[in-house]
């Protein structure tokens, strides 16, 4: 046993002391990982192809599938866990996710927005032989 | 796993708590200092992934992500770095418990499903070059060869690390330095394929469906 209680680093399931314990737990643990992964990804081309499901509310299932796969990635493959030696990792984490966010959705509304107000190509041609007249 | 939650409850009650210990090992130092620049990493790619978002629809004229992508060869890929991404937690089990015939063993499948991976996207980008699709055909493209190309890059730098871990493994053992960069491989290989993960739902599968 280990006489302090260190964090943990990201990637080690268990303390640097106890590592070399419990090899066939760890086995066992990214094959779940490796299970739930390829479920979630056969359900992304299924969804991605059939016609059964209601088209608009296709992209949306794919990102929660796509953002759960992730989350058994970080769990099962990173160790991320929420244990108190985990909390700097989690934090980072969060930190970066954070900024994840901000880009795609910051990007996303202010360009959608921009396309809304700019004008219609059919008015931007018309404007060019008057502008050529003046000079 | 239950033996692992009960130790892991008992040491937080009764052990001082990190900062009374004093500095951590070197170990966790490096991993977390390398968790930092994935994330950083990642940031770097969220950018590109908002690039390619905004640019999805800029098609010029050109040919549309419908016509060019072929989902199959995507599925396979798929698969590819996701086994390259197991096969890579096996080899650091095996690292821990220093048995170094299967610290090749998963090093070498690791290798092999990570090339397949590579040389089968470098087939697609060539394919689509040939169909006159290249980078420069319209922003879509542009952006879809920026944002897969700097993953498959990527990549590419993965397997080049990986050769060389293995060359200072055979040479040097398992020393507590070549131990850590084999610990900041694997992260940057699991890295990888959450990337993906977001790659092929956002270009390949949101590209197909729209």
């Amino acid at each position: 046993m280990t006489a302090t209680q260190y964090d943990r680093a990201p990637g080690d399931r268990s303390r640097p002391a106890d590592l070399q314990r419990g090899a066939p737990q760890g086995v066992l643990l990214y094959t779940i990982g490796l299970g739930l992964a390829v479920i979630l990804t056969a359900t992304s081309f299924w969804a991605a192809n059939t016609s059964l499901l209601w088209p608009p509310g296709v992209p949306l299932g794919l990102a929660a599938l796509a953002i759960t796969q992730m989350g058994v990635h970080l769990v099962f493959f990173l160790h991320i866990t929420s244990g108190p030696d985990n909390t700097n990792n989690v934090l980072a984490l969060a930190f970066g996710v954070l900024i994840v966010f901000l880009v795609i959705t910051g990007s996303l509304w202010i360009m959608t927005n921009l396309n809304e107000n700019m004008m219609p190509s059919s008015e931007l041609m018309s404007l060019h032989p008057t502008t050529t007249n003046h000079h | 796993m239950n033996i692992a939650v009960t130790t892991d409850h008992f040491d937080a009650e009764s052990l001082p708590s990190a900062s009374e210990a004093g500095p951590a090992p070197k170990r966790v130092v490096v991993a977390y200092g390398f968790w930092i620049f994935l994330l950083s990493d990642i940031v770097m790619f969220s950018a590109l992934f908002a690039g390619y978002a905004v640019l999805m629809h800029a098609t010029a004229g050109g040919p549309t992500g419908a016509t060019l992508f072929d989902q199959s060869s995507v599925a396979i890929e798929t698969g590819c770095l996701l086994a390259s991404s197991y096969t890579c937690g096996l080899m650091s089990l095996a690292i821990n418990s220093r048995r170094r015939h299967a610290t090749y063993l998963g090093a070498v499948l690791t290798f092999v499903l990570g090339a397949a991976f590579l040389a089968l996207e470098i087939h697609e980008f060539a394919t689509m070059v040939a169909l006159g699709a290249a980078p420069e055909r319209s922003a879509f493209l542009s952006a879809f060869f920026t944002l897969v190309g700097c993953h498959g890059l990527h990549v590419g730098i993965g397997l080049i690390w990986l050769t060389i871990m293995m060359a200072q493994l055979a040479i040097q053992g398992f020393r507590p330095i070549v131990e850590r960069r084999l610990l900041c491989f694997s992260l940057f290989w699991h890295a990888l394929d959450i990337i993906w993960v977001g790659l092929f739902t956002v270009v390949y599968l949101m590209g197909v469906s729209s």
